[in-house]
Formats: structure tokens, C-alpha cells, sequence
């Protein structure tokens, strides 16, 4: 059994509107020296597998499939024996 | 000719869609449950607006798996008409039966608004009987309807006419401040490269009678019904 940690993200060239708002408000409270914040999204994905690859390959698969909407988001995943 | 309305659990312009294809438009409708497996005797499919699956990690993501969606794929594929309105051009979008995405608007609001489109292509199966130089009034209601998708996508888009509405101020100006959710180039609706399948956010289905405050949408229905009398 493997846990995937998987952390997707709005690629570098798509404007993230909420990060914006967030940075705004960080520097409204007087962290002026943040200069850029970005909001993604972080999951938790158990799969049943012994094989490490055949996990890596799998939720490489889920993440383009369904995880992650390849046109504006990038993703990244580190796996953990659960 | 007749029309189906697919409901997702979550769609909530269905009976909109439906009333204003039957009642106003007077032609056969019917609802499609999502986990209808076949579309056939429809010749027009509409997607209507709502939050499909509570638009859980993203609109319309979910919704795309439904089992009634291999039959839209299949039906776009033989060149069927399929329009996508608001949560309904999510779900092609991620579909992949149309390029590019939506995501959070830049004003992170949910706009709930009247909003003026110029057509840029005329010559669609859902466009065919707009008048040159016409703005529609037609309105949005969404939080996620920025359209973003790559530069070199986007030229060709632009090349082939598959931007088909863009926003624009009353006077038909594509203007910055006309562009209620930051959406590149001011999109509101494209179709795929053979124009049988539209994606849009603004709602026609709601502008549909004067007691709505505009009458601007029919003309995208009536446009479907006499593309598909003129093609029997």
C-alpha cells in the first residue's frame, strides 16, 4: 500500500487570482516583503499496490485523467509506504 | 427536430433549457438522466448550467465520467449538435471536446450579470441567423469563467472561427472593462473545429421572454433548429 501526496498547481504562465488576493491581504497586515503567493491544491491518495513503480505509474495516470486539468494545471507527487 | 436536456446531479438551468425549448420555441424536448447510456433520437443535446457534482475539484471534472457522456462524445463525433451553457461548457471543456479551460474569474466574484456579445463567427449551426454587426444581450451567472487556453491554440482558433462570442460593451466595443471574468480575448463561447459543438457562458436559455429583460437568446435555438431543417 503506497500514500501519494499529490500537490496541484495553476502552471507558472496562468494568472492565479486567488494568490493575488491572498498576497494583497498578507501585505495589508504589513508582510510587505512577500512577493508573490500561489494556491493549490494538496491530496491524499492511497493505492492498493505493492510495486512501487506500478503506484508512481498509476497515480501519474489519475493525475492526467482526472486530477489535474493539464491545460492550466501542473502537478507534482511523492509517494509513501502506508 | 428534438432536443435533449442531459441533467447531472446538480444541474439547476435544466428546466430553464427545457421551458424555453418548449414553451417558447414550441419544439419536443426531453430530459436525459446522466446515466442514460444512449442519445439516439436527439438531435440536438444540451448541457445546461448548475454545479454538476457540487463542482467538486473542478467544474465540471466529474461530471465528464457521467455514462451518458461517451454518448455525447459519440454524437459530437458524427457531427450531432451539443451546446454547452455555463457549467454545461465546463464539462465539454473537460471533455476535452472543446480546447482550453475555465477557471476563477480574476475578480474571484461570482458575477451574476447582464453581459453584451458580439458573434464572431456567423457561420455556425448556432449562429446562422444573427445579423451582421448585432450585440446580444444575454446574461452570466458564474464564478468560474475565465476561458484560458494557449497562445498558439488560441491562433488557431482565432484562424479557423472558433471564437464565436466575445464580450463587448452595449455598443459592440470588445473592451477591457466589458470583460466580466478576465477571460483572454474577451471569449465567452467557442466551438470545436468542425462547429457542431458550442461552449458558452452566458445563459440563452434565460433571455428568452420579455419579462426576463431580454429576448437575445432565442435567436442562438431558433439558429439550431433552422441549421437542421436546412440539412435534412
Amino acid at each position: 500500500m503506497w500514500k501519494a501526496t499529490i500537490k496541484v498547481m495553476l502552471k507558472k504562465s496562468v494568472l492565479d487570482p486567488q494568490g493575488q488576493a491572498v498576497q494583497k491581504a498578507l501585505h495589508a497586515l504589513g508582510y510587505q516583503n512577500v512577493p508573490d503567493v500561489r494556491i493549490g491544491k494538496y491530496l491524499e491518495v492511497k493505492v492498493a499496490l505493492a510495486d512501487r513503480e506500478s503506484a508512481a505509474a498509476q497515480v501519474r495516470e489519475m493525475c492526467e485523467r482526472l486530477l489535474a486539468n493539464m491545460v492550466i494545471e501542473d502537478y507534482t507527487f511523492e509517494l509513501t509506504e502506508a | 427536430m428534438k432536443f435533449g436536456v442531459v441533467v447531472f446531479p446538480g444541474s439547476n438551468c435544466d428546466l430553464d433549457a427545457y421551458h424555453v425549448i418548449r414553451d417558447v420555441l414550441k419544439k419536443p424536448v426531453e430530459y436525459l438522466w446522466h446515466q442514460e447510456e444512449s442519445v439516439s433520437g436527439f438531435d440536438c443535446l444540451v448541457l445546461p448550467g448548475g454545479f454538476s457534482y457540487g463542482d467538486y475539484l473542478r467544474c465540471g471534472a466529474i461530471a465528464r465520467f457521467s455514462p451518458v457522456m461517451s454518448a455525447v462524445v459519440e454524437m459530437a463525433s458524427r457531427g450531432g449538435l451539443v451546446l454547452g451553457i455555463c457549467n454545461g461548457f465546463q464539462i465539454l471543456l473537460e471533455a476535452g471536446l472543446l480546447p482550453g479551460a475555465l477557471y476563477r474569474n480574476t475578480s474571484l466574484q461570482f458575477r451574476c450579470q447582464f453581459t453584451h456579445l458580439v458573434t464572431e463567427n456567423r457561420s455556425t449551426p448556432f449562429t446562422g441567423l444573427l445579423e451582421p454587426g448585432r450585440v446580444l444581450k444575454i446574461p452570466i451567472a458564474h464564478g468560474e469563467g475565465n476561458y484560458c487556453v494557449d497562445p498558439e491554440t488560441l491562433r488557431d482558433m482565432q484562424e479557423r472561427g472558433q471564437i464565436v462570442f466575445r464580450y463587448a460593451t452595449p455598443e459592440g466595443e470588445t473592451t477591457p472593462e466589458a470583460n466580466p471574468n478576465g477571460s483572454m480575448w474577451n471569449i465567452a463561447g467557442v466551438c470545436n473545429e468542425r462547429k457542431n459543438v458550442l461552449g458558452l457562458m452566458p445563459h440563452p436559455e434565460r433571455a428568452g421572454e420579455a419579462a426576463l429583460g431580454s429576448t437575445d437568446g432565442l435567436v442562438i435555438f431558433q439558429s439550431i433548429i433552422r441549421h437542421w431543417e436546412d440539412s435534412r
